[in-house]
């Protein structure tokens, strides 16, 4: 037996079993006196304190937080068909991107006013990055900007879905798997679907593509709008290629990890977790002039000629856009 | 002259439920309720029970003795008398028999199969919501969900043999109510819940007064407007995750690893405390939703249970769990009320920011 095991094995005595169920069925009488305790804490010396460190109005943020806390404690909150947890999204996870895209990436959002008030809208956009922080970010700037604060639900490769966490987490923000069936319920429920047809292709291009966009897909997306009657908003981020500047690709850990890729670049492996972390480039997300699909007859999503001249459209726009943001851009950084 | 109904099933709990409200029907002259053993209630007196094991071709027998013209087939189910094999027997096989014997059967106007939404599998890489008329990526590999596939199957080879007779085939999500002997409920029973690390699975629900009032109106004749010929899914509105059920009962759960949850899934069925099989362990860990806008659109039937109110009566039901949700409320409305600030409520929205 190690030192460490030992110690392991001394540690757990410290905590017998046997006291555990008070972990799980406070009785009325503890569960009364632990909050007859913090209340008579807090009305006396602590609240004082309180006041003095958190600010005035702090009891107001703590009776948030306490409702907050009984709704989640209770299960009592909805979510959707999709599984998604509005009030855990806004509370939580758009919390804690928002000082990323705000103070890390700096986002300059533009055109949020070519996405419609209410009714579906499916916004495309162009990939990059290593890790899909791009899209993220999106998802923070649509509902940040947004004037109604609507929510992006986007469409994510199966891999996310298998993964553990990953998962979980990615249907609770309300994202779901890119598949035509997903993507038309959501349209028809007036969503705001977010796609980023690339896929893999942009995501894990190397360093010296970025910017070119890889090919549409099969155009998948632009039949789902065309049946949904809901219009294509063309959507151009720049900044995110530089994240995570991709030089090489470890291709068989790939493989044998079932990834897409294992990327390389200047900082990762070499740093270690230090490596993960993205350069703090300025970003620009500039949604375009809305393409409407409502002129076309339902029947239209299974003409592929006109399938592939939107797509062809779409992502002619994307590209023009991006090489003028490119134009105006003073710096990668700045 | 009136309808002649057998129901298949009786000795569970809805096919009992069923049988005693189907005879209350007017329109309906005798309902003949068949199973392998007796209903442990007693069936009102309108209904004549009869002994009959599926798999043997007596039913046939039954069938042409009372001039059936109504067929309600219940008895397909995830568990049952004797083990798996037994139960696998008497889904398949039994169907088997039951629909030869309905071949024959001249009278027979209208045919009611019960299914079950796990024909759709769990898996990550499927659609979020099921129509009736998607295909899953892969079937069902095993246990009762490929049961119910291939009583489907056989079903659709029947409605093609005899175009005369009106099939409806209805996919019941999981039915719970005050009373339920369903593998689900079972699992909801036990003091601490074992999940899937990392998966927070979407379930559905169906209440079974919906179930009895979904089978009652696809054994009678449609009313004006709409149809009850075909396939239907039936559950409640709605999604819970398994998380907020857990919350729900006030029941702690414990995630544990995939693997080792299948271990301590052996174990749970081997002590008999409740019945998990491979494929709940796969529903409890990808979830499965289903669409029912036909059931609501073409069938005509909205359920008056929402997924999360037939839970609340489901849970009603239970005894109280290791984390009471009444307690725990207790405990933050005390904190909240000695802030000094007006109760939060439930309806209450987070504000804008």
């Amino acid at each position: 037996m190690t030192a460490a095991s030992k110690q392991a094995a001394g540690a757990a005595k410290v905590i017998p079993i046997e006291s555990a169920p008070s972990w799980h069925g406070p009785t009325p009488g503890l569960a009364d006196r632990i909050a007859d305790a913090v209340g008579g804490a807090l009305a006396g010396q602590l609240g004082a304190t309180a006041t003095r460190v958190f600010g005035k109005g702090w009891e107001a943020k703590a009776a948030n937080g306490l409702g907050f806390l009984r709704r989640r404690i209770t299960g009592d909150y909805e979510v959707d068909d999709f599984g998604f947890d509005e009030e855990l999204t806004e509370e939580v996870f758009l919390s804690l991107l928002r000082p990323m895209a705000e103070k890390y990436f700096r986002i300059d959002v533009r055109g949020i006013e070519n996405i419609p008030a209410e009714g579906g809208v499916l916004i495309v956009a162009n990939h990059s990055g290593t890790v899909p922080l791009d899209a993220l970010m999106t998802q923070v700037a649509i509902h940040d900007h947004h004037p109604h604060r609507r929510h992006l639900r986007m469409l994510a490769a199966d891999l996310v879905f298998v993964l553990p966490v990953v998962g979980e987490v990615a249907r609770k923000a309300g994202h779901t798997l890119a598949c035509n069936e997903d993507a038309q319920a959501l349209l028809e429920r007036g969503e705001v679907v977010g796609v980023w047809p690339e896929g893999f292709k942009g995501i894990g291009k190397p360093f010296a593509e970025r910017y070119k966009l890889q090919r549409f897909g099969r155009g998948g997306f632009v039949a789902s709008a065309l049946r949904a009657g809901v219009p294509i908003v063309p959507c151009s981020i720049v900044g995110a290629e530089e994240t995570y500047p991709m030089i090489g690709n470890f291709k068989t850990l790939a493989r044998l990890l079932g990834l897409p890729y294992v990327p390389i670049t200047p900082t990762f492996p070499w740093l270690g977790p230090l490596g993960a972390v993205p350069l703090p480039t300025k970003w620009t997300i500039q949604f375009g002039e809305p393409i409407p699909t409502d002129s076309y007859a339902p029947e239209a999503a299974d003409d592929p000629m006109l399938v592939f001249n939107l797509t062809d459209q779409v992502r002619e726009t994307i590209q023009h856009t991006l090489y003028k943001l490119l134009v105006q851009r003073r710096s990668v950084f700045f | 002259m009136g309808k002649v109904v057998l129901v298949t099933g009786v000795a569970r709990h809805l096919g009992a439920r069923f049988a005693a409200e189907i005879a209350g029907q007017p329109g309906v002259d005798r309902v003949v309720a068949v199973d392998v053993q007796p209903p442990a209630a007693e069936l009102p007196p309108g209904v004549h029970f009869g002994l009959v094991d599926l798999r043997r071709p007596a039913i046939a027998r039954v069938i042409a003795e009372h001039d059936i013209d109504t067929v309600v087939h219940l008895n397909v189910s995830a568990t049952g008398h004797g083990g798996r094999a037994a139960v696998k027997e008497t889904n398949v096989i039994g169907t088997m028999q039951l629909l030869g014997a309905c071949q024959k059967a001249p009278g027979l106007r209208r045919l009611v199969v019960k299914s079950t939404t796990a024909v759709y599998g769990s898996a990550p890489r499927d659609p979020a919501v099921f129509g009736e008329r998607m295909q899953p990526k892969d079937l069902p590999a095993g246990g009762f969900a490929k049961d119910a596939a291939e009583v489907e199957g056989y079903v659709r080879g029947f409605a093609r043999r005899r175009p005369d007779v009106a099939v409806s085939v209805l996919r019941f999500a999981n039915i719970v109510g005050p009373t339920g002997d369903t593998p689900l409920s079972a699992y909801f029973a036990l003091p601490l819940l074992p999940t899937v690390l990392g998966y927070d699975p979407r379930l559905q629900f169906v209440h079974e007064d919906d179930a009895v009032e979904v089978l009652r109106l696809a054994a009678l004749d449609p009313r004006p407007g709409t149809t009850n010929i075909g396939t239907f899914n039936v559950a409640g509105d709605g999604v819970l995750l398994l998380s907020q059920c857990a919350r729900r009962l006030g029941r702690p759960t414990v995630p544990l690893l995939r693997p080792a949850l299948g271990l301590v899934a052996g174990l749970v069925r081997q002590t008999r405390l409740a019945d998990m099989s491979q494929e709940q362990i796969q529903l409890l860990t990808h979830g499965r939703v289903v669409a029912t806008g036909q059931l609501r659109e073409t069938f005509g039937y909205t359920p008056r249970y929402t997924t999360p109110e037939a839970f609340a009566d489901f849970a009603a039901a239970q005894p109280a769990g290791l984390l009471p949700p009444e307690r725990l409320t207790a405990v933050t409305d005390r904190l909240a009320a000695l802030l000094g600030e007006p109760r939060p409520t439930h309806t209450e929205e987070p504000g804008p920011r």
